[in-house]
């Protein structure tokens, strides 16, 4: 399958909406190496400000430079996104009601080297929480070019997690987007597994192919927008198959597979449910490969989710 | 400035006090003591400084005040009622359920308010934000911001200060309302600030001190802050905590303190017979 570094459609998207319109600037705390804007910063020097290792002031001056009219997308570490400055985002941004972007990179175990210090687990889970919020986390390069413009385009906080290294293409060019819906990747009716960002998302193909093999149609939905969740595929695909499967690369407890068993619950759909995503614990550091085989994010772990419920 | 307009300015300023008082006393509770000591400096910014229009508070090329000690907004919100932002009824609403008056400020319910703050350090950062963006938007208007002396605690306020001087925010003036007290006692029993002037000046800014109960000293360090090229302005008012709440005036305890409309009543007289 053909790839793409993410931050390069990341940067991309970026710099066509800035030349499409002028209040559309960038922030960064000392990563811009890392997040690949230094392409934004040649062409829009004046847009592009380097905040220092200075989290929370980057994202209090997103929301000054939001309440003067421009469109801020800050950038850091998924780590420091969510934690450092999350009384910023949610204050000065949020609560606030104003329009700053916040992109939290190196999602869970694709911060690999940089180990437990930098392994945002929880990010997701603390972003659920921020009343209003839109919680994205795209699958691959050309959802993530669509969720950025989308971003731009509708006033209100977003944050968005996404990894910056190569990811496989999913989708055609142009195909179309919506903040709060979700893809059906592959069609099942034996169950449904509801996979978020492009780890889980590759995980969850591989583990439905598998399961082919085992005589188990399992359909496989790319989530793409956390918050809100699409709450009609959801309980579409639960009263079809009566047997879900949640996927993250973080918590599993508070972020997808929280958002979806509250959901079906209260909706009264008593499915067979499992959840794949870290078990309250903490990061650590290794290849992305031995960090998924050390916190179960496999396509091997999937199947044997789904084969359980069966 | 003249003496008719220092008087007129004092005046202004009086009105401010009572109008606070009377609505914290109405109330029964809330942060008197750095709403009072920031009063003269509200009154000439929103009287003299500011180039703001009540009737349009979203007007993009506005003056701004950004009150990042937002605990103070009671003394903001007199100041706006009495600048002609909302009618002065609004004042006996402050905190009460579903109010446009909220304890600390939100720009989403106050009009005039130009941002949310309350979490300390948060609005000079936000400040900073405003005073870039302008710039890019090619908006050449003056943003002002105040910060509480306890507030310069906070790590944040020396990110944004840094920020402020490596981006060369000179058409930000800020204010630190040295009033040498926060909730747990004196600022050097608690957490010695050592020279505010000093760490200013090392971080790149544009520093004057003054008497924040002197409106002409203040009004002609603004004259000095606003002719400045390259760099932010600071100046450090030297103030009174509660200054003109006879029941507080430099008293650790005026912070947040609870006081009735009777109450209130004997400090207005008390501060209108001087």
């Amino acid at each position: 399958m053909e790839k793409k570094e993410m931050r390069a459609a990341y940067v991309e998207t970026l710099m066509e909406l800035a030349r499409e319109n002028p209040d559309i600037v960038i922030l960064e705390a000392d990563l811009m190496k890392a997040t690949g804007t230094g392409a934004f910063a040649k062409a829009f020097p004046d847009r592009a400000f380097n905040a220092g290792v200075a989290e929370a002031n980057m994202v209090g001056v997103a929301s000054g430079l939001s309440a003067a009219g421009r469109i801020p997308f800050a950038a850091t570490f998924g780590s420091f996104a969510g934690r450092r400055d999350y009384d910023q985002f949610f204050l000065s941004a949020n609560y606030a009601r104003l329009n700053v972007k916040l992109v939290g990179t190196d999602p869970g175990v694709t911060a690999k080297y940089n180990g437990g210090t930098h392994m945002p687990f929880e990010d997701l889970v603390l972003m659920r929480a921020v009343p209003g919020l839109v919680v994205l986390e795209p699958s691959d390069p050309v959802s993530l070019a669509a969720f950025v413009r989308l971003a731009a385009e509708r006033y209100g906080c977003v944050y968005l997690r996404m990894p910056r290294g190569a990811a496989d293409i999913l989708y055609p060019a142009g195909e179309s987007f919506e903040i709060g819906k979700a893809k059906v990747l592959r069609p099942g009716k034996d169950a449904a597994i509801f996979a978020l960002g492009a780890v889980m998302v590759g995980e969850a193909l591989k583990a439905a192919d598998a399961l082919t093999a085992r005589g188990v149609g399992a359909a496989v939905v790319d989530v793409l927008s956390l918050k809100p969740l699409d709450l009609e595929t959801l309980f579409a695909l639960a009263k079809s198959t009566g047997r879900i499967v949640t996927c993250e690369n973080g918590q599993a407890s508070g972020g997808l597979g929280g958002a979806v068993a509250e959901s079906l619950l209260e909706k009264g759909l008593a499915v067979k449910f499992a959840r794949i995503g870290v078990r309250d614990e903490f990061g650590e550091v290794g290849t992305q490969e031995y960090l998924q085989e050390r916190f179960g994010l496999t396509a091997e772990r999937i199947g044997e989710a789904v084969f359980g419920l069966m | 400035m003249t003496k008719e307009e220092v008087g007129e300015l004092e005046r202004r300023a009086r009105t401010i006090r009572a109008l606070t008082i009377e609505a914290i006393g109405h109330l029964g509770v809330g942060h008197i003591g750095g709403a009072m000591s920031i009063v003269d400096i509200l009154a000439l910014l929103y009287f003299k400084r500011m180039d703001v229009d009540p009737a349009n508070p979203r007007r993009a090329d506005r003056d701004q005040l950004v009150l990042s000690k937002g605990h103070a907004g009671p003394a903001l919100y007199s100041t706006l009622a009495l600048r002609g932002y909302f009618p002065r009824e609004w004042l006996m609403t402050l905190n009460v359920g579903g109010t446009a008056l909220p304890s600390h400020c939100d720009r989403n319910r106050t009009p005039g308010i130009d941002m949310t703050t309350g979490s300390l350090g948060q609005g000079f950062s936000a400040a900073c934000g405003i005073a870039l963006g302008n710039r890019l938007g090619g908006i050449g208007s003056r943003v002002y911001c105040i910060v509480g002396d306890g507030e310069c605690d906070e790590g944040q306020v020396w990110e944004a200060a840094m920020f402020a001087a490596h981006y060369k925010l000179d058409t930000l003036t800020a204010f630190v309302d040295y009033n040498k007290m926060q909730i747990d006692g004196r600022t050097d029993e608690v957490m010695g600030l050592g020279s505010l002037a000093d760490k200013w000046k090392a971080f790149g800014w544009f520093v004057q001190e003054v008497d924040g109960h002197d409106m002409a000293a203040m009004d002609r360090a603004i004259d000095a802050a606003e002719t400045e090229r390259g760099r932010p302005s600071m100046i450090i008012l030297d103030t009174v905590k509660g200054k003109g709440f006879s029941l507080g005036e430099g008293q650790v305890a005026s912070h947040s303190m609870t006081f009735g409309p009777e109450e209130a009543k004997k400090a207005i007289a008390a501060l209108e017979g001087r």
